[in-house]
């Protein structure tokens, strides 16, 4: 009877491991034969065979980055005010209650707050299309001059249109010639002054010559987005999907630190207060150096966890075709889960090969986060006594 | 000249004086005040997250009650807010499903769960133990799209395969609460196993020794003594467990299909009420229309639900803890 029941239970034990197992070779079976570097090195694409996964995958990395920025230090923080300061009274135990019941909010439901909080800003400053703040972005009102290439003139705002006269000065994209022969655009504008032709006139199209009509309103506005370009509402950008990924993982941080915190001896606290250190010294030089080997295996564990969400990033409604990497933190972007359920939702066979390809990386940059801990682990995991 | 051999020794000590207490109460009280501050204002956030949560779901709920009335909404047994002439506003559907995958993954989910958590702390040798819990930490690890794909390309199959094999037709479509629900059991079977063993490893030894002691089975032990003692803490998992089954959206958004109706049949495909929030918010639905404004109304309900659960699993993990500390 006994060792019937052990039998039993290593039986139904083994079911998880034989779950993982066929998971992992599914995955593989028809993942495997897509892998290869073009396939990181390439854009999304409608072809299945042109597709990659270069825009997802450095979108996870920089909204990974956003959300650890700044949910580690707020969730250390509040880990530490809850273990090493707070009073031990009612309005604790709410806190306490209080981010153990966000760790069981589901993550759409952060997506929801992500979305009105940072996408929108609760509609305070004008839609997303057209922000009513922006920081130090420069703003150029774009024409097409005679030849068909755009033509920028820098403006202040998105509402000012320049009145342009002959003599004007515009600013025209380099364009080199590539070694095949193709036309590489570089990211250089440069100055050109502008004629202004009338519209009845004979003219040879070239540089710089725009006609009479084309001057009156100019197409559309761009903005050159340095890295600390920053616009109110931030609309579907990288800023917001980070922040929004630091909200759902923000509750696991503060409750893994927390229990880093617990592990660390009463001895070691009272021995540093004893020799005269304040609470404050105790926890920057004591408590937290104790601690950190293990806020940084549960801080990455979080990191794993952000970097696998795809809810939130679909409610705030991003772009699901991007061809660019993120260059600033109001770009566009997309991240590896949502590129994956994007292939993984479609009905062509081709795509759920891509998927499947795109899950191995994915499990590829986790293997590589959690590598990573288990480093910092080691380097910084020294004996409490 | 300071010699050399004196040049360290008054380093360290003016390092220790540098570095030490500041002699200056004010000084001191600052900055212990300041960092403080800071520390309760990082706290602070969490309430505020809540609180922006209630807040935002709350007002947009009653936006779309002023378009559907509550009772409809509350009560309606038909949940079609895209086509048809007449839409209808009846939040059972997507509960009905939501509990339906929960209920699949729960079968599949809290039994084994349960048992391996037994088998890890009771029966294991160490040397399978440690092959076995990194395992289960690689299985909780998986991002839940993978998990979807997964549903889509094994489960579903074999899933078809056995229902053609049982019933001689094809019960099984494309997309089935009960794959989704399998799949979402896997999902949920790492949080159970390890807070359950965590809960049995908790039960004091004495229990164990005590039972042993008056002659019962290793068997004997484990299910009818430590079991019952761990028996709070495991419910806290099962809770918590349910919580993750309910909220999860990329599996049942791939895996579960897209008709909202009211079934208990696993081979049915239905719609979650996440799965419908993924469908709003991918689609092109106007941002001012009411099946737009529903899908807050219904992240309210799901918000709601979610709520109570973790709240109870909390409240009994905290009986749970008071008994042996």
């Amino acid at each position: 009877m006994d060792r019937a029941f052990a039998i039993i239970c290593l039986g139904i034990t083994l079911i998880a491991v034989l779950a993982l197992a066929l998971l992992l070779a599914s995955i593989l079976i028809a993942g495997f034969p897509g892998l290869s570097w073009s396939f990181i090195e390439r854009y999304a694409s409608r072809i299945p065979e042109q597709a990659g996964i270069k825009a997802p995958l450095f979108g996870s990395i920089w909204v990974a980055s956003i959300c650890a920025i700044v949910a580690l230090p707020v969730g250390v923080a509040t880990a530490v005010y809850l273990e090493e300061f707070a009073a031990k009274n009612r309005f604790t135990n709410f806190l306490r209650i209080n981010i153990s019941n966000l760790a069981g909010v589901p993550s759409i439901v952060y997506g929801i707050l992500g979305l009105t909080l940072f996408v929108r800003m609760f509609g305070l400053f004008g839609p997303i299309q057209n922000p009513a703040f922006e920081i130090g972005g420069e703003t150029f009102a774009i024409y097409y001059d005679s030849t068909g290439e755009p033509l920028r003139v820098p403006v202040t705002s998105r509402n000012e249109t320049p009145s342009l006269t002959t003599g004007s000065i515009g600013y025209i994209q380099d364009v080199l010639d590539g070694p095949d022969g193709e036309l590489i655009f570089t990211n250089n504008w440069v100055p050109i002054p502008l004629t202004i032709v009338n519209v009845d006139t004979e003219f040879t199209p070239a540089y710089g010559v725009i006609s009479a009509i084309d001057v009156v309103e100019p197409i559309d506005y761009e903005i050159q987005k340095p890295w600390y370009y920053v616009q109110f509402p931030f609309g579907q950008t990288v800023l917001a999907g980070g922040l929004t990924l630091m909200l759902v993982v923000l509750p696991v941080v503060i409750i893994s630190s927390q229990e880093a915190l617990r592990s660390v001896p009463r001895s070691l606290r009272a021995g540093s207060m004893a020799m005269g250190a304040t609470r404050l010294q105790t926890v920057f030089r004591v408590t937290l150096p104790a601690s950190i080997p293990m806020i940084m295996t549960g801080a990455i564990l979080a990191m794993s966890r952000a970097i696998g969400e795809a809810a939130p990033i679909l409610v705030l409604g991003v772009a699901l075709f991007i061809t660019d990497v993120p260059q600033s933190l109001m770009d566009a972007f997309t991240v590896l889960p949502m590129q994956i359920y994007n292939w993984t939702s479609r009905p062509q066979e081709e795509f759920r090969a891509l998927a499947a390809t795109g899950i191995i990386v994915l499990l590829v940059v986790l293997l590589a986060f959690n590598a990573i801990a288990v480093l910092i682990r080691q380097k910084f995991s020294r004996p409490l006594q | 000249m300071p010699t050399a051999s004196q040049q360290p020794e008054n380093q360290t000590l003016a390092e220790l004086c540098g570095r030490g207490r500041p002699r200056s109460v004010i000084l001191r009280s600052f900055q212990e005040g300041t960092v403080r501050g800071l520390l309760v204002g990082c706290a602070m956030f969490s309430i505020l997250v809540t609180t922006l949560i209630i807040g935002i779901l709350a007002y947009e709920t009653a936006r779309f009650l002023q378009d559907v009335s509550v009772v409809d909404f509350l009560t309606g047994l038909e949940w079609n807010p895209l086509l048809g002439a007449e839409r209808h506003f009846g939040i059972w559907p997507l509960i009905v499903g939501t509990l339906l995958v929960t209920l699949v993954a729960a079968v599949f989910a809290l039994p084994i769960g349960l048992v391996t958590a037994i088998f890890l702390s009771e029966y294991a040798p160490p040397w399978l133990r440690a092959i076995l819990k990194p395992i289960l930490e690689v299985l909780a690890g998986i991002p839940t799209v993978v998990y979807g794909f997964f549903a889509l390309i094994v489960i579903t199959p074999a899933l078809q395969g056995l229902g053609r094999l049982v019933t001689g037709e094809n019960t099984f479509g494309a997309y089935s609460a009960g794959a989704a629900g399998i799949a979402v059991g896997i999902m949920i079977l790492p949080i159970v196993t390890s807070l359950s063993e965590d809960a049995i490893r908790a039960v004091p030894k004495g229990l164990r020794d005590g039972a042993f002691a008056l002659g019962s089975t290793k068997f004997d032990t484990s299910v009818k003594v430590v079991v019952p003692a761990a028996l709070s803490g495991i419910m806290a998992s099962y809770l918590l467990a349910i919580t993750r089954a309910v909220g999860e959206t990329m599996i049942v958004a791939l895996a579960a299909g897209g008709l909202a109706q009211m079934t208990v049949l696993p081979w049915e495909q239905v719609q979650t009420m996440t799965a419908y929030m993924v469908q709003i918010f991918l689609g092109d639905a106007p941002a001012t229309g009411v099946e737009y404004k529903s899908s807050f109304a219904v992240a309210g309900v799901l918000f709601l639900m979610t709520f109570l659960l973790t709240f109870a699993g909390y409240r009994i993990l905290l009986r749970f803890r008071e008994e042996y500390e």
